[in-house]
């Protein structure tokens, strides 16, 4: 557990950077500090490990004045990550993430059977431990800034726009694993963004920040969309929170439609007879979705190939959230909106309607809870 | 001309080059440092030393004697002076060098726990020694030249085959000078590029997937 027990840094130059931050950071827990640049969170980051030391207020761990331990060491057991990962060029991958452990005295083999075990729970293939930083990409350094962070199975990470310098596609994918890491290890981190959708995508806890280094709210993501403290932190949220604050209501009990389907492969005139509406869903093989085909479009062919389907609508999974099950409805060619299971199966289909009507009862449920 | 004799100059110079060259580094090395740590030391230090590469090589040589109490033939001289130079070139190498290590680098070794003497060997150093190499190659070269300068007061070395030369007004004494000063400073050059190379197998594989 962290706390911020009014923490104020103010740079020599005059900067208030931040001003007076009470904070509570969970053990086990994400904690997302979020806010417009140049508003601390860096500096609030920093001053945990003792990078930045405050000028006002104390920062206790698990009870302990940090200002009461020895920087180097109090840095050792506290991961660090950083938006271009800082890998050191001159060292290979598996140097770079045994850095910690040779600090702390480790013999160089064990240290490197440490980062071989850490390369691949960052998903990395072992060919690549003998690489300089220099020949990854952006992805795959972000993955061995990650691994080295872990280097002395630290309980506290901090992390600075770790997936912010990556493509969005490459940065999804990051963030995903990184939930699913952080499922498995339970670490106490402290994760800084300016993007408030990586936010509320990773927070267990959000920390809105504010420029002049205030906080303005502490709240969990569907607290924080579904009530903002002020102005400020509506406006910083966003418009579409509504819409957005349905990511936290699940999509189970949805009431399924069961959809006709056929086969990539099928026999035209079976598609035509089958369809609903002048539309019927592709299957492949393994009964995951293909796309939808309008059998109108089916004049020439004698089967259906996927190069006919419409490609258009998402498919949300049944284990989900009401917002993929709404954007599965309206983004639908057909108005049904496609729900799969956990290996990517068809289920069934949902009408926007039904949808909404569920959104209601959950509402009315939430409202009942209060 | 005598062979062997001229084996000898050519051993001399070649120490009178290098020796003043290690000592250059191992004292720019701290004083580059310096110069990084504390922003305000940048200006002058380099202000000071580039003012002593301005003074006039044989004024040096003659100068130091009266200045250390040594004899006007000691080599000792050439080697302080060249030593200067040395410095004056390397301490702006060393400090553009480590100036060069990328600051999410230092940030980083400073967040895993490096204390700073550990950071600065271990981290920023070796990946300013490219930066530092080349400056070194600088240094090695002009230092060869600059020694032959010291032949005026008559320490002995390959630039007393161009005196030689010139006081008996034959042309081999100072085409074999003139030739194994540049096989010297060929030599010194590709040897401090190979060190750099073994140094940094990080820069050679660079973008080699
Ligand atoms: N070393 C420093 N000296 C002076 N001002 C600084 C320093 N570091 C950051 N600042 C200032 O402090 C404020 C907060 O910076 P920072 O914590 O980096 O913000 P963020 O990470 O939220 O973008 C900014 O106004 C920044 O310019
Ligand atoms: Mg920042």
């Amino acid at each position: 557990m962290i706390e911020f027990d009014a923490v104020t840094k103010r740079y020599p130059d005059g900067t208030v950077a931040v001003d007076s931050v009470d904070l509570h950071v969970p053990s086990g827990k994400i904690t997302v500090l979020v806010g417009p640049s140049g508003c601390g969170k860096t500096t609030s980051l920093r001053m945990i490990n003792r990078m930045v030391e405050p000028t006002g207020g104390r920062i206790l761990i698990d009870g302990t004045d940090t200002n009461t331990s020895d920087p180097a060491t109090l840095r050792r057991g506290i991961g660090y990550v950083i938006q271009h990962a800082g890998l050191f060029p001159h060292r290979t991958v598996v140097d770079n993430v045994a850095t910690v452990p040779i600090l702390l005295g480790w013999r160089r083999k064990k240290a490197r059977q440490r980062a071989m075990e850490l390369l691949e729970l960052v998903g990395l293939p072992p060919e690549l431990s003998d690489r300089y930083p220099s020949q990854l990409s952006g992805g795959q350094q972000q993955r061995v800034g990650v691994a080295r962070a872990l280097g002395a199975d630290p309980p506290i990470m901090l992390m600075d726009e770790p997936f912010s310098a990556v493509d969005p596609v490459v940065r999804e994918s990051l963030q995903d694993e990184f939930l699913r890491l952080q499922q498995d290890l339970g670490k106490t981190i402290v994760f800084v963004t300016h993007d408030i959708d990586e936010a509320i995508k990773l927070g267990d806890q959000v920390a809105v920040f504010q420029a002049g280094g205030h906080l303005a709210q502490v709240a969990t993501p569907p607290d924080l969309l579904a009530d903002p403290a002020d102005d400020f932190v509506a406006g910083f949220v966003g418009k579409d929170r509504g819409y957005r604050a349905l990511s936290f209501t699940p999509a189970d009990g949805l009431p399924l439609e069961k959809e006709p389907t056929v086969e990539v492969g099928a026999d035209a005139e079976v598609a035509r007879r089958t369809s609903v509406e002048g539309w019927v869903l592709v299957l492949d093989d393994a009964r995951r979705p293909q796309g939808w085909l309008d059998v109108s479009r089916l004049t020439g062919e004698d089967e259906v190939t996927p190069t006919v389907l419409h490609r258009g609508g998402t498919v949300a999974s049944a284990t989900g959230s009401l917002r993929g099950a709404l954007d599965a409805a309206l983004s639908s060619p057909t108005g049904r909106g496609v729900i799969v299971d956990d290996i990517g199966a068809l289920l069934g289909t949902v009408r926007p309607a039904q949808v909404l009507v569920q959104i209601e009862n959950a509402a009315a449920e939430a409202e009942a809870r209060h | 001309m005598d062979w062997l004799e001229v084996v000898v100059l050519f051993l001399q110079h070649l120490w009178l080059s290098v020796v003043p060259l290690l000592l250059g580094l191992a004292v720019a090395i701290p004083l580059g440092w310096l110069a990084r740590r504390y922003r305000r030391l940048y200006a002058p230090m380099l202000g000071v030393t580039g003012l002593a590469y301005t003074i006039p090589s044989l004024a040096l040589f003659v100068a130091l004697p009266v200045i250390l109490g040594t004899q006007i033939l000691s080599p000792v001289n050439v080697v302080v002076a060249l030593t200067i130079y040395t410095l004056a070139l390397l301490v702006r190498t060393v400090a553009d060098g480590l100036g060069a290590v990328p600051d999410d680098v230092r940030q980083a070794a400073l967040a895993m726990g490096y204390r700073p003497l550990p950071r600065f060997l271990r981290v920023e150093l070796p990946v300013a020694v490219p930066v530092i190499g080349a400056g070194l190659r600088v240094a090695a070269v002009s230092n060869v030249s600059l020694v032959t300068v010291s032949a005026l007061l008559g320490v002995p070395q390959l630039g007393a085959l161009f005196v030689d030369g010139l006081n008996r007004a034959y042309l081999a004494p100072l085409i074999t000078g003139i030739v194994l000063c540049v096989v010297l400073a060929l030599l010194l050059d590709g040897l401090i590029l190979l060190g750099t190379r073994a140094l940094t197998p990080w820069q050679r594989e660079r973008g080699a997937t």
